[in-house]
């Protein structure tokens, strides 16, 4: 089932999700990337449904891209997360809604601070500074409630996502194998090795 | 209605009215945040508290805060108590067969025509079905705790300090006893010329 984690720190989000898609009991590929980029500040990891998944982040991907060519300046995240919940909200009263859970973690230039968004298929939103989506959050939530210091270093925060990692691979049946970690900060959005 | 957890109570003094909330969001059982506000100021002194389902909590929100817009614009005045109980009113029941679960309750303060302050607590279940108290309004998960205490504790023309101390102990002692409603809580005190907003410590599990 589809992991995915993200906590702040002193100037960025940090988002970790899991690279396994796999149907029933076969996984049928182990490095699909999870987490889109949307702009040059922001962040989404995405699990759920799998199709609604792809689909939704790309509608939201493109819209928000479609603010910046209009705009020339980027969404900021809060506007960003409002925009993505509406999204959502209006879908799950819908024929067919999206089935798709997300994180949105975004590095604000305006007032230069991180922002978290944990948002659920129904159009819940939270803003928080540490999430997790899936079974795996029943491990991390804990560990991150210990050990998540608001103005951690990059390297600590991912010392704290190492945590998280390794718990999951410890105590869940399901335990993904690896995972893709992407942060975003001042200088805009990358991937790093953990 | 237990998917997210979270209640609010409304209270009568003299010469004012306290709102207040908790500040728990959960997914069932897990919780998720400690923060998540559900208590809304609508004008300066209406307030407005949405227990219930955090997408709609989310949705009526800004629904209502377009509404009162357009109302302060079309009239050139700021609505009145009573009268957003009954816009709160007729936006839910348009939604009669496919509601949003919300109950909401409101507080706030108007004055007379000859001068005297009139307290004012209303709340209304997801269809929009009014309740005009005289003294305490509950909803959310913890209703029936809330009820309880509420009874036992308050009494009426309470001043401001002290119905901050009943209402406190109200919310608390009655959230303790519900698992879906608790970590923190938030208070606000309405009076005639300022609102007092306090953050109460309470037991985090």
């Amino acid at each position: 089932m589809e992991t995915s984690f993200a906590l702040t720190g002193k100037g960025y989000v940090l988002i970790a999700a899991d690279t396994t898609a796999a149907r029933s009991i076969v996984k049928m590929k182990v490095d699909e990337d999870k987490i889109k980029a949307l702009g040059p500040h922001l962040l989404m990891a995405y699990s759920g449904e799998p199709g609604d998944t792809v689909q939704f982040a790309e509608y939201v991907e493109r819209n928000i891209r479609l603010y910046q060519i209009r705009n020339t300046y980027s969404l900021r995240p809060s506007a960003a997360a409002s925009w993505v919940r509406r999204s959502l909200a209006e879908s799950i009263r819908s024929r067919h809604p999206y089935s798709v859970n997300l994180l949105l973690g975004g590095y604000d230039v305006a007032s230069h601070d991180p922002h978290l968004y944990w948002i659920d298929y129904l159009g819940t939103i939270a803003e928080v500074p540490f999430a997790a989506h899936g079974y795996g959050s029943y491990f991390a939530l804990s560990l991150l409630d210990r050990y998540h210091k608001p103005d951690a270093s990059l390297e600590e925060g991912v010392e704290t996502l190492k945590r998280c990692i390794a718990e999951v691979a410890k105590r869940l049946v399901v335990s993904p194998g690896t995972y893709k970690v992407k942060v975003v900060d001042k200088d805009g959005v990358r991937e790093i090795e953990i | 209605m237990d998917q997210n957890g979270g209640s609010v109570i409304a209270m009568v003094g003299k010469d004012c009215v306290a709102i207040a909330a908790d500040l728990r969001l959960g997914n069932q059982a897990l919780g998720i945040s400690g923060n998540f506000q559900r208590v809304f100021p609508v004008t300066d002194r209406i307030f407005m508290g949405l227990p219930g389902l955090a997408t709609d909590v989310a949705t009526l929100h800004e629904r209502f805060r377009y509404r009162v817009n357009m109302y302060t614009i079309k009239e050139g005045r700021e609505i009145e108590p009573e009268t957003f109980a009954h816009l709160v009113s007729s936006t839910l029941y348009e939604h009669r067969f496919g509601p949003y679960f919300i109950e909401p309750v409101m507080a706030g303060i108007s004055k007379t025509p000859t001068g005297k302050i009139k307290p004012f607590i209303a709340a209304t279940d997801l269809i929009g079905c009014l309740n005009f108290a005289k003294d305490f309004v509950v909803a959310g998960t913890a209703s029936t705790k809330l009820y309880g205490v509420a009874e036992g504790l308050w009494e009426p023309d309470l001043e401001p300090e002290d119905l901050f101390e009943t209402i406190s102990q109200t919310m608390l002692n009655a959230v303790d006893r519900d698992a879906f409603s608790g970590w923190g809580a938030v208070v606000h005190i309405i009076t005639a010329d300022k609102v007092i907003t306090r953050t109460l410590k309470g037991r985090m599990d």
